[in-house]
């Protein structure tokens, strides 16, 4: 686990080693702020929750994470110092877990930083105060699987923008397989268990049970299995695309 | 040979690489490779573009999995337990890849760490090999704003870190000028005779400048093997690089 520490240090180093890190929270913020308030009508609803706030989580990861993703095997591929790091005494879990975490982490900061929208609706009324914590580990959670997908999708090309464009594309059918922008496609011919099935994958539906405050153990079940699955495949393709 | 002397070479060998062979799909990249190294010596690789040479180097540093036949670096076998081999080899890949985001004191002290070496001890062996590697100038600037020169440099330093047994470097002297190539050859010497280095590389000269044994291979394949001045005594030719011309079918 030391090394997964030492991984983790370097990377998480490495975002802040370029302005990445800074133009990365400015805009997730802003935007975060800007959905919250123009586009989710957080005072005219005057209603004190923070509901039209993470509901625009799932779209702002969309882009927001393929963006810190993208470098993360990606970048070592084209460098050459994935060959580096793959000779060190380490294990393929110990590189693919600290990378993970890092990227993970910094999302984190980001995420942490919208403490005042939460500091602002305790002030002007009285929230629930539990459903904002479920819906805050619901987002961060959620934010993870994203993240491992495009951890997944990075190991699969040495160039970043090619990661970040299928690293978006693929988060997005697991964002909308839920709602009726892809069910209505599957439903007039498909099977109901076909469309239930593709139902149940999607990051939307899992988030919304959270967000009510509802924390379902198959919610948590599900994104946690999604970033273990991501990263196991991660760890798979690695080794498969190391020699090219 | 008398089974003591085949006992006694097996336990000098630091290395030996056993019926190495590398394919991709229908490419044969190393061909069966058989040969020992000892303490001791500096086996310079020698052998065309595309020959296998960086292949060969990255299957016994554990990068590259073996297609067939295996590598005994410090009686660790690669395929069973490439940890172990990995924490006794000192590694320079081709062009000496390091992270550009840092600096080389951290970089090096990322590796040290990663290493194994204990916290205490970092600083003194991060101190040691930039002292070796003539880095003192520039251990604070981003090695993406390094001359080539330096990055290599960088890449050797990250390499002895740990003080390896055994050393596999991937032409090392690649983009020095000659004043940096004299150091390198220099530091390699310095470290001949308690190590089992490889060395890869294009410059003939190099090889007899700084090692023992030459090994010249081609498709995957040893064409020839022996002492630098061997290999030139054998085809009668004046240089090293007219025998390489010769062998590898160029003459």
């Amino acid at each position: 686990m030391r090394n997964v520490g030492l991984i983790f240090r370097r990377e998480f180093g490495a975002y802040f080693a370029t302005p990445l890190a800074y133009i990365f929270i400015v805009i997730f913020l802003v935007m975060a702020g800007t959905m919250t308030f123009f586009v989710g009508g957080f005072l005219a609803r005057d209603q004190a929750d923070l509901q039209p706030f993470f509901g625009f989580h799932p779209w702002l990861y969309l882009f927001l994470v393929p963006a810190l993703s993208m470098r993360l095997w990606a970048e070592d591929r084209r460098l050459g110092t994935i060959e580096l790091l793959l000779t060190l005494p380490i294990t393929m879990l110990e590189a693919v877990l600290g990378k993970f975490l890092a990227a993970w982490a910094f999302t984190g900061v980001a995420l942490a930083l919208t403490f005042p929208l939460w500091i602002s609706v305790n002030y002007l009324g009285n929230p629930d105060n539990g459903v904002i914590v479920a819906s805050y580990l619901g987002s961060y959670l959620m934010a993870g699987a994203y993240m491992a997908i495009g951890s997944l999708i990075s190991a699969m090309t040495k160039n970043q923008v090619i990661a970040f464009v299928v690293t978006a594309a693929v988060c997005f059918i697991f964002t909308v397989a839920g709602s009726p922008i892809l069910l209505n496609y599957f439903d007039n011919w498909a099977p109901g268990a076909l469309v239930q099935t593709i139902a149940s994958f999607g990051f939307m539906t899992h988030f919304e049970a959270i967000q009510r405050g509802v924390i379902d153990l198959r919610d948590l079940i599900f994104f946690g299995s999604a970033i273990v699955i991501a990263l196991t495949a991660n760890a798979y393709v690695i080794d498969w695309k190391k020699a090219e | 040979m008398p089974i003591g002397t085949e006992f006694a070479k097996n336990m000098s060998a630091l290395l030996s690489i056993r019926k190495l062979t590398k394919r991709f799909g229908s490419i044969t990249a190393v061909d069966g490779l058989e040969f020992e190294v000892g303490r001791g010596e500096v086996l310079g690789f020698l052998g065309p573009n595309g020959a296998g040479k960086s292949t060969t180097m990255k299957m016994i540093s554990g990068f590259l999995a073996p297609t067939a036949g295996t590598a005994i670096v410090a009686g660790h076998d690669v395929r069973q337990a490439p940890q172990a081999v990995k924490a006794a080899i000192g590694y320079l890949p081709e062009g000496a890849p390091a992270y550009p985001d840092m600096t080389p004191l951290s970089f090096l002290c990322f590796v040290a760490r990663i290493r194994g070496i204990a916290e205490n001890d970092v600083a003194a062996a991060v101190e040691r090999v930039i002292a070796q590697t003539r880095l003192a100038d520039v251990v604070l600037q981003p090695i993406e704003t390094l001359s080539k020169g330096f990055k290599r440099r960088v890449g050797l330093a990250q390499a002895l870190v740990h003080d390896p047994e055994v050393l596999i470097l991937d032409e090392p002297t690649d983009g020095l000028d000659p004043n940096q190539k004299y150091e390198v050859r220099g530091l390699i010497q310095s470290m001949a005779a308690e190590k089992c280095i490889i060395v890869s590389t294009h410059i003939l000269e190099e090889v007899d400048a700084v090692c023992t044994r030459a090994m010249i291979i081609a498709r995957g394949r040893v064409l020839a093997d022996g002492t630098p001045a061997d290999l030139k005594a054998r085809s009668g030719a004046a240089s090293l690089d007219d025998y390489f011309r010769e062998v590898t079918g160029y003459a």
